[in-house]
């Protein structure tokens, strides 16, 4: 009988199908998962402690940069804790925006998913298709805040700016000719809210395609079905929020359940699945993607016929305009002292969680009275889902690791922070 | 909300009647302070009897200096402001322990968020696991450990968890430099990565200063 031991592995931290920067060490046996090991940390830079020394204002770009898949989302959190702390309700137009562009942050965070989760288990398809419509609701930020990925376009009282009436164009270059670029300009010719609306016209159909592709193929199946498993008790154990709590039968949305902004006030189911297993996450998530077209949908209804202020006029708060600024002596102090020392929010403490796609993502927040945070926690839902990785992996393929660790969503930038 | 909160908050203070207990509510949320030696105790008793069956967040803090400033604008002197660099020339607040272990829970049943709050009464910072009640605690405690030093009495695999392999410290402690102790870089003499001390020198880019606001006066 010869002597038959474990085989230790080491996998990443640079490897595609790791997401980012994750170092695992399994054990494995023949080919089945017997230990896994996470190592994380890799993209840790340390948000949490540089928040502490900056002004309140400061540190939203941060907020970009944890999930980087679903920026606007991350602002959101945090932004909101600040306004309860300093008891400030933004006005109902920029509550709106926030909602639809919330929405469109989770179909892109969804899209990035299905695209990389697809590519994992061999369906490259996913991924050229997923970043074609997300393209589309990029050119969305960039329209909104000027940057494609890292907005910070949320801020305390509102948000920064209104909607634009016009959708920047396409140029032609030495990429593209007149013609050319004539085609792809015919979504752009009237404002943002028109392109939005004309890409939540053609999105639903575009999921479907996904669907064709993915829910009935047998190789999908086999890699999907029964990987992963996770019952309703152990998720709950084990801290799941989001999809990855959903996905295995509970009903629990921050949306419906613990409603922020105007979630209230507009019409969306939540999915929930059954088997707790890889392929029902794939079908909440999918749905989820339906959900989020119908809520901006509602939105842009909404945001047509009710123009008005996006920020608090408080500008203690928010910056004056840029006219009295340079006018009026008030609104230049109150420029100075808002972009040099802040503003000084009440001594207490916060925790304002919303639902993030990924999960519950939570701002704690902890002020002494100064202008900065005196201890700022941010709560990532994929933290707790990756510390769940051995439990979901043992006993399954080394290559079902790979499918793990997508249905999980991990994006390293909210883990490690 | 509030009035269901405080139904909890009475039926809380009910039920740990007899151990040293402190809850308020602040900002339509329960916090609830109890000494280390009964966070066992407390933690499997709110989620078998009060539905709090998830552990959403388990944080560390460091409360040394809170409430100080780096700039005193409460009294006028007739030497001028100070040049605002001197960290902690203010001091407010009243003193706290130093170290606290910070859990947040979720009631799905209730819909319901609780906060429990301990100050960890020696040096170094010990406290009990909470693994065993919810096992989401694991990483989470790692965190703390690694950031804070706090030590978690039956914790499995107490390791660090998001600093680098072999460091040394913990980078969150109010005490320890935004800039670190060491550096690193690539040597091309030695053909390795190589770690030296800092090079920089920490500096204050926007003071901390407290304000008295009126608007937020309680």
């Amino acid at each position: 009988m010869p002597d038959i031991r474990n085989y230790t592995l080491n996998f990443g931290p640079q490897h595609p199908a790791a997401h980012g920067v994750l170092r695992l060490i399994l054990e494995l046996d023949g080919e089945v998962i017997e230990r896994a090991d996470p190592h994380i940390g890799l993209l840790h830079r340390g948000t949490e402690k540089l928040a502490e020394s900056k002004s309140f204002n400061q540190s939203i770009p941060y907020m970009d940069r944890l999930d980087y898949v679903s920026m606007m989302c991350n602002e959101h959190a945090y932004v909101m804790a600040i306004e309860r702390m300093l008891g400030i309700t933004p006005p109902i137009r920029a509550q709106y925006i926030r909602v639809m562009f919330d929405e469109i942050t989770r179909i892109l965070n969804h899209l990035l998913w299905l695209g990389t989760h697809g590519l994992d288990v061999g369906a490259m398809t996913m991924f050229l298709y997923s970043f074609r419509e997300r393209e589309d609701l990029v050119d969305c930020y960039e329209a909104v805040s000027g940057a494609r990925m890292h907005a910070a376009y949320y801020r305390p009282g509102g948000v920064n700016r209104d909607l634009p009436d016009r959708m920047p164009h396409y140029r032609a270059s030495q990429w593209h000719t007149e013609k050319e670029v004539k085609a792809l300009n015919t979504n752009r010719q009237g404002s943002l809210l028109d392109f939005i609306e004309d890409f939540t016209q053609r999105f639903p159909k575009f999921v479907d395609e996904y669907e064709t592709l993915l829910t009935d193929n047998r190789i999908w199946k086999q890699r999907t079905v029964g990987i992963g498993v996770v019952s309703p008790e152990r998720a709950l154990q084990l801290g799941f929020t989001g999809p990855m709590l959903r996905g295995s039968g509970i009903e629990w949305d921050l949306r419906k359940k613990q409603p922020y902004e105007v979630y209230d006030k507009l019409d969306f189911d939540i999915p929930i699945g059954i088997n707790g297993d890889s392929y029902s996450r794939y079908l909440v998530r999918m749905d989820e993607m339906r959900q989020s077209n119908h809520l901006i949908k509602q939105c842009i209804d909404w945001l047509r016929v009710n123009p008005g202020a996006v920020k608090v006029a408080d500008h203690k708060v928010t910056p004056p305009p840029r006219e009295t600024m340079k006018g009026d002596m008030e609104g230049m102090i109150h420029h100075f002292k808002l972009f040099s020392e802040g503003y000084c929010v009440p001594a207490g403490e916060v925790y304002q969680a919303v639902e993030h796609p990924k999960g519950e993502f939570g701002i704690y927040l902890i002020s002494d009275g100064a202008n900065k945070p005196y201890r700022l926690k941010i709560r990532a839902p994929g933290f707790a889902h990756l510390a769940a990785m051995e439990e979901m992996a043992k006993g399954h393929m080394l290559a079902d690791v790979v499918a793990i660790i997508g249905t999980q969503d991990i994006v390293f930038g909210e883990i490690d922070r | 909300m509030a009035t269901s909160l405080q139904t909890l908050h009475s039926k809380l203070q009910e039920r740990f009647a007899n151990i040293p207990f402190t809850a308020n509510i602040a900002l339509n949320e329960l916090t609830i302070e109890i000494p280390t030696a009964h966070i066992l105790n407390v933690c499997e008793i709110v989620r078998d009897e009060f539905g709090f069956s998830q552990l959403i967040d388990l944080c560390g803090v460091d409360y040394s200096t809170y409430g100080q400033a780096d700039w005193d604008t409460q009294k006028a002197t007739n030497t001028g402001f100070s040049r605002a660099i001197s960290p902690g020339i203010f001091k407010g607040g009243e003193d706290k322990k130093r170290f606290a272990v910070v859990y947040h829970l979720l009631s799905i049943e209730h819909n319901q968020r609780l906060r429990i709050r301990a100050f960890a009464e020696t040096d170094p910072p010990r406290v009990d696991s909470v693994i065993p009640i919810w096992n989401s605690a694991n990483w989470f405690e790692r965190e703390a450990f690694d950031f804070f030093g706090i030590l978690f009495d039956g914790h499995p695999d107490l390791r660090r968890l998001l600093t680098d392999y072999g460091f040394i410290g913990h980078p969150f402690r109010k005490d320890f430099p935004l800039s670190g102790h060491v550096e690193m870089r690539y040597d091309p003499d030695k053909k390795r990565v190589i770690y030296e001390p800092v090079s920089i020198q920490p500096r204050t880019l926007s003071p901390k200063v407290i304000r008295q606001d009126n608007r937020y006066a309680t």
